[in-house]
């Protein structure tokens, strides 16, 4: 069974810096998987690659068996994986509506069905009620929401997560969390990158440690965390 | 026709049709002087519906859109009098030669990613390119000016464009519905959904899917043709073309004030602005002349300090604080 994304041998440079070096990993359809690592590992910068935002030094990168490394961020997003930008960056003059509703027309040029598709994912994230208000007038756990919401409506296969629960209270990432999980029961593969353990554990079914751009782990939750290598990269070697 | 009013507050359209069977019987009430006012207003209203969409709809500043005035009344009066082709058959030209124009620019601009205050330079850098090279363009005059033949006409004959003021008033009240339409429509399409999320921020359009490069080349090369047309009407309406005068740069901000001042972004605040400056200006002028003062520059600088007091008190614009005040937000 070939995997729905599959990363190999990737490696960026920023000029002296290596901030990817060499991963390679599997992404399986159906999976929640995790990219942890302290500040600086890389995780990004892996995460854009994917994006097409940035181009790999080496190594490929092929989604659903076709090599997608080096296509424009929009043609990734139209070959089914969408993303979330860390800071999040919704129209901010726009509604929460016409926010998503750009995100739908991507998959009809029928506003009225794109406008459907809107109200569906609305209701799924909790968005409904503030259809109305511009983005700008928004809470940061709402436009977390609504950048997951926006990115929901292009219909991917693959949702790439860049921190949506950082910043959020214990409550508010709950319902992330909780939104997540239904989303991938009905079939999404996710791939995160997040710092908020708790969401990890809760969620992930793959986790993937990067440490100064490489991969030092790779398994369950549970079993990464018991990791050696992983526990010294995050608490210092003393802590072993 | 259902999908053009879809969504359109009742109180819009109460004050769409009002306005316009104001404006349509306002000839009736009108001297000389007033109908060349309102035309004024309408072309403004016109072309600044047409830069509205670059800047308005998919935040492309163009510093430069004389240039597609230019081009559309140089084209249309060169195969007039040149040819004796007809300015609607002339239209036929004007529109691809400046959407040509409009397409170099863009491609050149978008390409190697010219954003922003660099894309507004490179527009004005080339209206300037046009002001210059028309002055040598013997064909058309160069700089001692290209002229449409002139006459006292006692009939309107409106397949050439020849005739009295208030043919030239319902022909610009005509382009200025259509484009209010054109417009309306566009900002609806998936087209216009696009353009705004561009506007609002291109590398978050570009994540959803959106070929950014292929919809701001779609948006400067309407644009460009809306505002040919605008030419053409400029061309046949004052018969006469100067390069110093059409694509210079002053022209350009010109056009540029009426969507400002009435809310870039909005149908109406071309329209709105173009009525509130021509309206200020001639305003002015008239009270200038009323009170007795005759200082050179007082005008200038009493329209100066009104614009002034308006953009500070309305960033936004004037229509979107009109709109808000008559109750007309979008519901969605």
């Amino acid at each position: 069974m070939s995997a729905l994304l599959s990363i190999s041998g990737v490696s960026k440079r920023f000029r002296g810096l290596v901030a990817v070096d060499r991963a390679s990993f599997e992404v399986a359809r159906g999976d929640i998987f995790a990219v942890i690592g302290p500040n600086g590992a890389g995780k990004t910068t892996l995460f854009n690659m994917i994006a097409g935002a940035l181009k790999p030094d080496d190594g490929t990168i092929a989604f659903q068996g076709e090599r997608i490394d080096g296509l424009r961020p929009d043609e990734i997003c139209r070959r089914g994986i969408a993303r979330t930008f860390q800071i999040v960056r919704p129209f901010p003059a726009l509604t929460v509506e016409d926010n998503i509703m750009v995100g739908a027309l991507l998959r009809t040029s029928n506003p009225a069905h794109a406008r459907a598709t809107a109200h569906d994912v609305m209701r799924q994230l909790d968005l409904f009620d503030k259809r109305a208000r511009v983005a700008k007038s928004l809470t940061l756990p709402d436009r977390k929401r609504l950048e997951v919401a926006r990115a929901l409506a292009t219909a991917p296969q693959l949702l790439l997560l860049d921190e949506v629960m950082a910043g959020l209270r214990p409550t508010e990432t709950d319902r992330i969390v909780a939104i997540l999980r239904e989303l991938n029961a009905q079939g999404l593969t996710i791939l995160l990158i997040e710092h908020v353990m708790r969401a990890v554990m809760a969620l992930a079914t793959q986790v993937l440690v990067l440490h100064h751009g490489a991969p030092i782990a790779l398994g369950s939750p549970a079993d990464v965390v018991r990791e050696p290598a992983v526990i010294s990269s995050y608490l210092g070697a003393e802590a072993i | 026709m259902s999908r053009l009013l879809e969504g359109v507050p009742k109180r819009s359209i109460v004050l769409i049709v009002a306005l316009l069977a104001g404006l349509l019987i306002a000839p009736r009430f009108a001297n000389d002087y007033l109908l060349t006012i309102l035309i004024l207003i309408l072309y403004f209203a016109y072309a600044g519906q047409a830069w509205n969409i670059m800047m308005g709809f998919a935040g492309q500043l163009s510093l430069g859109h004389a240039i597609y005035v230019g081009l559309g009344g140089y084209t249309a009066a060169a195969l007039y009098v040149h040819y004796g082709v007809g300015p609607w058959i002339g239209l036929l030209a004007a529109i691809p030669v400046a959407m040509a124009c409009g397409a170099i620019i863009g491609f050149l601009a978008f390409r190697f990613g010219v954003a922003g205050v660099y894309f507004a330079i490179l527009t004005i850098a080339f209206a300037e390119f046009a002001r210059i090279g028309f002055d040598h363009l013997r064909f058309v005059g160069g700089s001692a000016g290209f002229f449409l033949p002139v006459a006292q006409y006692t009939t309107n004959d409106l397949w050439n464009l020849r005739g009295k003021p208030i043919m030239f008033y319902y022909v610009i009240l005509a382009l200025t519905v259509a484009a209010f339409l054109l417009c309306h429509l566009l900002l609806r399409s998936r087209m216009g959904y696009f353009w705004l999320a561009i506007r609002e921020d291109e590398e978050a359009a570009r994540a959803l899917g959106i070929d950014t490069f292929r919809y701001k080349m779609f948006a400067v090369v309407i644009s460009a043709g809306m505002t040919a047309v605008a030419g053409v009407f400029f061309a046949f309406y004052y018969n006469n073309l100067f390069p110093e005068q059409v694509f210079h740069i002053s022209r350009s901000i010109e056009l540029i004030l009426a969507p400002i001042i009435g809310g870039i972004g909005t149908l109406f605040g071309p329209i709105l602005g173009a009525f509130v400056l021509t309206g200020l200006s001639e305003g002015v002028t008239e009270l200038m002349h009323a009170l007795g003062f005759d200082w050179p520059g007082a005008k200038q600088v009493f329209y100066g300090i009104c614009l002034l007091i308006v953009v500070m008190a309305l960033p936004d614009g004037i229509w979107p604080w009109v709109a808000r005040r008559l109750g007309l937000e979008r519901r969605s």
